[in-house]
């Protein structure tokens, strides 16, 4: 017995990430991280209700420290890209468990939510790239003034495919989250009968409020609310 | 009434197996559904053919042998029972049945519809067992349990290893069975000295077994004919993050 680091330390960690359960845990946090992100997102998109000003204000307030804004990206970057690469690892061992599937399978009680994350989940992948590409960067954007972020929305939203390619992915996003936001909490290991049932809900609330907020406005722009 | 099965057929690991079709015309329906499988296979001894291969033992629905998937779901129809305990009379004259062995990696098929389940066993071996001076027996109430702990280690000793979970989870994960033999032990005082290296071993050996990871979906828990909680995964969870997360 010596009274240095144990031999065994990083290959513990290595084996906490190896196992079933350590995988989890990694999608739980950085889901949970992600879901913090689009609730604030979707609030701070809300205020495109507030007029040109008031958006375009707050697109110069996230931007007010470099150090600041590059950091909160970091942490984005890296959830998401821990999440895409721990629900490949997970898909790959899905593959492995079985490889010879049932000719007859009928789900009993899951939800389609939580059968579809690897659907989902992609789909909010491509969403990503392309929101970025479109919002942020704007190199899809065919009419996009850097930090006019009113102008970008409302033109870029007047492209019908563009709204509704948007509110697919929301969908999706609701989809994911429905089932996403309380199986975080059963991979950490909270779960009680009182308790469960209500994460359930809130859950679904989540999604709803989310997907509801964000799809508003390309639906406003579309219909000529927002213009 | 009249039946139609479509029962998959394998001789061995090697064979890689079959659908066949057999059309069964007088089924009781107060036989229960494997003395319906016992009527098939002496028609099909009785024209020289290999009877169907299942596994089966005590058939009241306590030894956790038998089990297959009847129509995409693992042990039929009936929630909280196994297959044995399952009768013809929720069937329909002209059913057609499909009846498939448990499907994992971890579960290679011996013959039909038997499986061999000896991952199950060697995540016990991993762990699910306490260390104990044996001899005369001590008396019972010697170590207070309180009720609320008693009764949940009571409902996860309730499971009889069957394998429904795994069969029925979509990532063939086995964390209901390693959860329920977990959180059994991990409850009373007399699995407290092996508690951390237990949750630690045995989930470490679902791994290796190649079961896959729990997404929490749900189907173990509707399919086990013990009914046990979705629950137990998440203490279990529980039990692994702190075993993992303090051990020296
Ligand atoms: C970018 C592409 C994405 C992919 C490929 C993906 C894929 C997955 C997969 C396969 C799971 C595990 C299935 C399960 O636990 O049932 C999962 C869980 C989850 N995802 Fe995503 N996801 C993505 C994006 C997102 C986003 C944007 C959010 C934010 C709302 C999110 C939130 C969650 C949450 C909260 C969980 C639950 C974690 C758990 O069960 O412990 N995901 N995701
Ligand atoms: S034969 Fe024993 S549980 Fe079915």
């Amino acid at each position: 017995m010596t009274a240095t680091v144990p031999a065994n330390a990083r290959s513990s960690l290595a084996s906490f990430y190896d196992s079933v359960i350590g995988k989890k845990v990694v999608m739980a946090v950085t889901g949970l991280i992600l879901f913090g992100f689009v609730v604030v997102h979707m609030l701070g998109n809300l205020q495109i209700y507030l007029g040109p000003q008031a958006i375009n204000r707050y697109a110069e307030l996230l931007r007010v420290s470099p150090g600041l804004l590059w950091g909160a990206r970091l942490v984005l970057l890296g959830a998401v890209g821990l999440h895409i690469l721990t629900a490949l690892q997970l898909a790959k061992r899905k593959m492995d468990a079985r490889p010879q599937g049932y000719q007859k399978y009928t789900p009993t009680t899951s939800s389609y939510a939580s059968r579809t994350m690897l659907w989902s989940g992609p789909i909010l992948a491509a969403f990503i790239v392309y929101h970025l590409l479109h919002l942020t960067v704007g190199s899809v954007h065919g009419d996009f003034r850097e930090m006019q972020v009113y102008h970008n929305v409302v033109s870029g939203f007047r492209v019908i495919p563009v709204s509704i390619a948007y509110i697919v992915a929301m969908a999706a996003l609701g989809i994911h989250m429905h089932h996403g936001v309380w199986s975080l909490f059963q991979s950490l290991g909270v779960a009680h009968p009182r308790y469960t049932p209500l994460l359930k809900k809130f859950a679904a609330a989540a999604a709803v409020v989310v997907v509801a907020g964000n799809i508003s406005i390309p639906v406003s722009v579309m219909l000529g609310i927002l213009k | 009434m009249k039946l139609t099965l479509h029962v998959w057929r394998q001789r061995s690991s090697q064979d890689s197996g079959r659908m066949v079709r057999y059309e069964l015309a007088d089924v009781n329906p107060d036989m229960s559904f494997l003395e319906m499988l016992d009527v098939l296979n002496e028609q099909l001894l009785s024209k020289g053919e290999e009877p169907v291969a299942f596994d089966h033992d005590c058939r009241e629905g306590i030894c956790g042998s038998c089990g297959f998937v009847i129509n995409g779901v693992a042990h039929g129809p009936q929630r909280g029972t196994t297959v044995c305990q399952l009768h013809m009379r929720h069937y329909h004259d002209g059913d057609e049945l499909y009846l498939e062995p448990w499907r994992a990696a971890a579960f290679p098929v011996v013959k039909d519809l038997v499986v061999d389940r000896g991952a199950l066993d060697r995540i016990i071996a991993a762990g699910g067992f306490i260390s104990v001076q044996t001899g005369a027996a001590p008396d019972g109430n010697a170590i207070p349990v309180p009720k609320g702990n008693a009764d949940m280690a009571m409902d996860a000793a309730q499971c009889i290893g069957c394998g429904a979970c795994v069969a029925a989870c979509p990532n063939a994960s086995a964390s209901l069975f390693t959860a329920a033999k977990v959180s059994h032990l991990n409850l009373l005082p007399q699995g407290q000295p092996e508690k951390a290296d237990r949750v630690l071993k045995m989930v470490v050996q679902a791994n290796e077994e190649l079961f896959g990871s729990c997404t929490n979906i749900g189907e173990c828990t509707s399919v086990c004919p013990k009914g046990i909680p979705l629950e137990m995964i998440a203490r279990m969870n529980r039990d692994y993050l702190s075993a993992a997360l303090v051990r020296r």
